[in-house]
């Protein structure tokens, strides 16, 4: 037993007041679906049904397309940058409100801990939402010309890794720029994107500007190649990018994608070891490695190998798994039972292969969806652990002797989201961070995001940016 | 990281050799374990802990032997209307007052703490500071607080600091000696950490972050890198030595943070009063009131809590 055993403190549920079941949103209010199809939201950590959500059609797909197009063409394209300002600057406002909700509320549906939701999650999707705000009456000065035209219909796929964040990251700069948005959370997570569906009831934003269809693949599918969309906006796997990306190429749509990742976090041996450690654990235990920049192939300079392994095992050690709406858990449950599957899959290929698994000593709860923090070292770039993205908790360690060797083994991959630098030596940052081919190279940190940083991938992890001036282009007809 | 030679180059060479601290990241870590939250159990627990880990301090000019009597009555019964309030660890005065507390203390448990060696400035000759080491100790002193020559140490003088503390070290005898780095002076971490080994390789047996006169005093995240410096040195010399965050230590919360700190860094080897103290005055108060909070449910005022 431990001598200072953290005593359970969770965050109460009772913020949360849940629906037993949800229509879609179209047009401004909750409708059921044509043809009466529902499925059921869980929570990941426990398997408790939390409600029952309506699987949209492609007659609900048609009806929510043509609202946004109504209100697109009627309402929010002609409405002055300076007006769609306020209802930005309403809907972040009423998220910074209603944060503690919306953070309990994705714990419950995400599993993720609710220090992340409450620190980092929502806080990031009211700062998405006040900076696109700012520049919905700027847009002439965007550098896209003296009076960027808005493309219309967007039609958006959203994960379930951070749903509310990605909602946000999809939604805020669509309205900045003077889209109208129909949005499908993912299947697993579709709770928050309806409690934001409220949220737009309560900013008084005019109907059909935002319209949320929930539903798995195919509705997904019946929103992409619905003719009456005008861009396509896609997160999530590569797999899928490649199918929306071959259903949009003959058609007039215009489409970005933010696909996997594979990213490498270099640590060279000047780093700042402590912090570096601290890095290497945000970078692949943050959100149990739902994260499709985490760093999960961890490229360790030889020369100081034993040491940077030995203080990662002895941190990972101190990582609390547990309930996710405990505010000290550290590391919360994997979203689904499918997504546990596939871990377990890729981690058993890992040690077949040859690599060698390590996870510290960690009591799993029974029920729910749960995955050890684990490390795999004697990994080499052939193995499909450090080639394929796990989405899970689960880091491949390798070595390198040179910069150059670390730059040859970072790229050497299809994906190109992210990397990261650990160096006190200013120069070989910006050495290293001029020939990695990623969308966002972090130097002596990871996973830090801002909406005025643009994010988004090279080579399999997609094309388009998201975030800071960049990311409006993504939304203006340029 | 290899066993320090103690050839002037070699230490200099060493202590720029330790891995660097990158300051946004060890804040960070820092502001993220003081988000922790500390109920019921662990809070009674943490509460009682953190009484015992506490150097009740006066270190005024003003300071009157009746004040450091006062002071060692509370520091043995800390809660006169709960005799299960645990004792505080030492009672820290100036080396002219040790033989006050050396006699109301005596064969009690409570520890007496005395700084010396030109204490808060270390402005003297080596002479000196050893004499005032040695009034201490000889005054009844357990345990000496030594404050480092930080104008040598930010002139890279490294060897005459080391030597310093070595010295003192010896004219402590059986003392323990605390080496206070004064951290608000070195600024950065970087030189924490240096400072931190440094005093540990010149023999401290804590290392201790202020002497509470200079701003910003203790903080959490100075004594996160002090706290990796010991777990590490125990690590390649496998000696323990305790750290003593001190001034600006306020409130339960504070103190909470800071074992909270100690747990998921050090270690639990750490949480125990013999490595990790909390050099505090006002702290004691905020203290009971939490724990008789705790133990009643009800909020009691402050005049139920006794004035040093």
């Amino acid at each position: 037993m431990a001598k200072f055993e953290y005593a359970p403190a969770p965050e109460s549920r009772s913020i949360v007041s849940l629906r037993e079941s949800y229509g879609l949103f179209i047009n401004g209010e909750f409708t059921p679906g044509a043809d009466g199809r529902a499925f059921k939201t869980i929570s990941p950590a426990t398997e408790e049904v939390l409600a029952e959500v309506t699987e949209a059609g492609p007659a609900d797909v048609d009806r929510a397309v043509n609202a946004a197009r109504k209100a697109y063409e009627h309402a929010w394209s002609a409405m002055p940058g300076r007006e769609r300002a306020k209802y930005l600057f309403r809907i972040a406002r009423i998220i910074q409100e209603r944060a503690r909700e919306l953070a309990v509320l994705e714990s419950l549906d995400n599993g993720k801990p609710i220090r992340e939701s409450r620190d980092v999650d929502i806080p990031l999707v009211a700062a998405h939402f006040f900076y696109h705000a700012g520049w919905a009456d700027k847009l002439e000065y965007a550098g896209y010309g003296p009076a960027p035209r808005p493309l219309g219909v967007t039609g958006q796929v959203i994960p379930w890794n951070f749903p509310l964040l990605m909602l946000a990251w999809k939604i805020a700069p669509a309205l900045a720029c003077g889209n109208t948005v129909v949005l499908k959370p993912a299947e697993t997570t579709p709770l928050t994107a309806l409690a934001f569906a409220e949220i737009c009831q309560q900013a008084d934003l005019p109907p059909g500007v935002v319209n949320i269809v929930t539903g798995a693949g195919e509705t997904g599918r019946a929103l992409v190649e619905h003719p009456g969309v005008d861009k396509v906006a896609f997160t999530g796997s590569t797999e899928v990018g490649k199918q929306i990306a071959r259903a949009c190429a003959p058609t007039r749509k215009k489409v970005t994608l933010e696909l996997g990742g594979k990213a490498a976090n270099i640590v060279f041996e000047d780093a700042p070891v402590d912090q570096a450690v601290e890095g290497i654990v945000n970078g692949i235990f943050f959100n149990q490695g739902h994260v499709c920049c985490a760093g999960s192939r961890l490229l360790v300079q030889e020369s100081v190998y034993a040491e940077v392994l030995a203080s990662l095992r002895r941190r990972l050690a101190t990582l609390r798994l547990g309930d996710p709406l405990d505010k000290n858990t550290d590391v919360g449950a994997i979203n689904s039972a499918a997504q546990l599957a596939k871990i377990r899959e890729l981690s058993e290929v890992g040690e077949a292969e040859g690599a060698q698994r390590w996870s510290p000593p960690c009591e799993l709860p029974v029920k729910g969806f749960w995955f050890p923090p684990t490390l795999f070292t004697g990994v080499s770039q052939a193995h499909r652990i450090a080639r394929e993205e796990i989405f899970g908790p689960v880091l491949s360690v390798l070595t390198f002797r040179t910069p150059a060797e670390a730059v040859e083994k970072a790229n050497n991959t299809p994906y190109g989201l992210s990397a990261g630098v650990w160096t006190e030596k200013g120069s070989l940052i910006l050495w290293m961070a001029s020939r990695l081919r990623a969308g966002v190279v972090w130097a002596n940190t990871f996973n830090k995001f801002d909406p005025t940083s643009p994010f988004g991938g090279y080579k399999e992890s997609g094309y388009g940016r998201e975030g800071g001036r960049h990311g409006l282009e993504a939304y203006l007809d340029v | 990281m290899s066993a320090p030679a103690q050839a002037v180059g070699d230490l200099r060479g060493f202590l720029h050799g330790l891995p660097g601290v990158d300051r946004v990241g060890a804040e960070a870590r820092a502001a993220m374990l003081a988000s922790r939250s500390i109920k019921t159990t662990a809070k009674q627990w943490a509460l009682d802990t953190a009484i015992s880990m506490i150097d009740l301090t006066t270190l005024e000019g003003q300071d009157t032997p009746g004040k450091v009597r006062a002071l060692c009555a509370k520091a043995q019964r800390p809660d006169p209307a709960d005799p299960t309030a645990p004792m505080v660890a030492a009672v820290c005065v100036y080396p002219d007052l040790a033989h006050v507390a050396a006699a109301e203390l005596k064969g009690g448990g409570v520890h007496v703490a005395s700084v010396a060696t030109a204490f808060p400035s270390g402005r003297t000759s080596l002479e000196v500071k050893l004499a005032d080491a040695r009034y201490a100790v000889s005054a009844g002193a357990d345990e000496v607080d030594m404050v480092i020559d930080r104008g040598a140490f930010l002139a890279g003088d490294y060897q005459l600091v080391f030597d310093e503390i070595a010295a003192v070290k010896d004219a402590c005898a059986d003392a323990h000696l605390k080496v206070i780095l004064e951290t608000g002076e070195l600024v950065t971490l970087d030189n924490v950490r240096r400072a931190s080994w440094l005093a540990m390789l010149a023999g401290a047996d804590f290392i201790k972050t202020s002497t509470g006169k200079v701003t910003p005093a203790a903080t959490l995240p100075v004594t996160l890198v002090m706290l990796e410096a010991v777990r590490d040195f125990r690590d390649i010399h496998g000696r323990q030595v305790g750290v003593k965050p001190a001034g600006g230590i306020r409130t339960a919360k504070d103190a909470i943070r800071y074992l909270v700190l100690v747990n998921e860094t050090a270690g639990e080897d750490w949480l125990d009063p013999r490595w990790f103290r909390l050099g505090a005055s006002s702290l004691l108060n905020d203290l009971l009131m939490q724990r008789t909070k705790m133990m009643t449910g009800r909020y009691s005022g402050p005049d139920y809590f006794t004035v040093d």
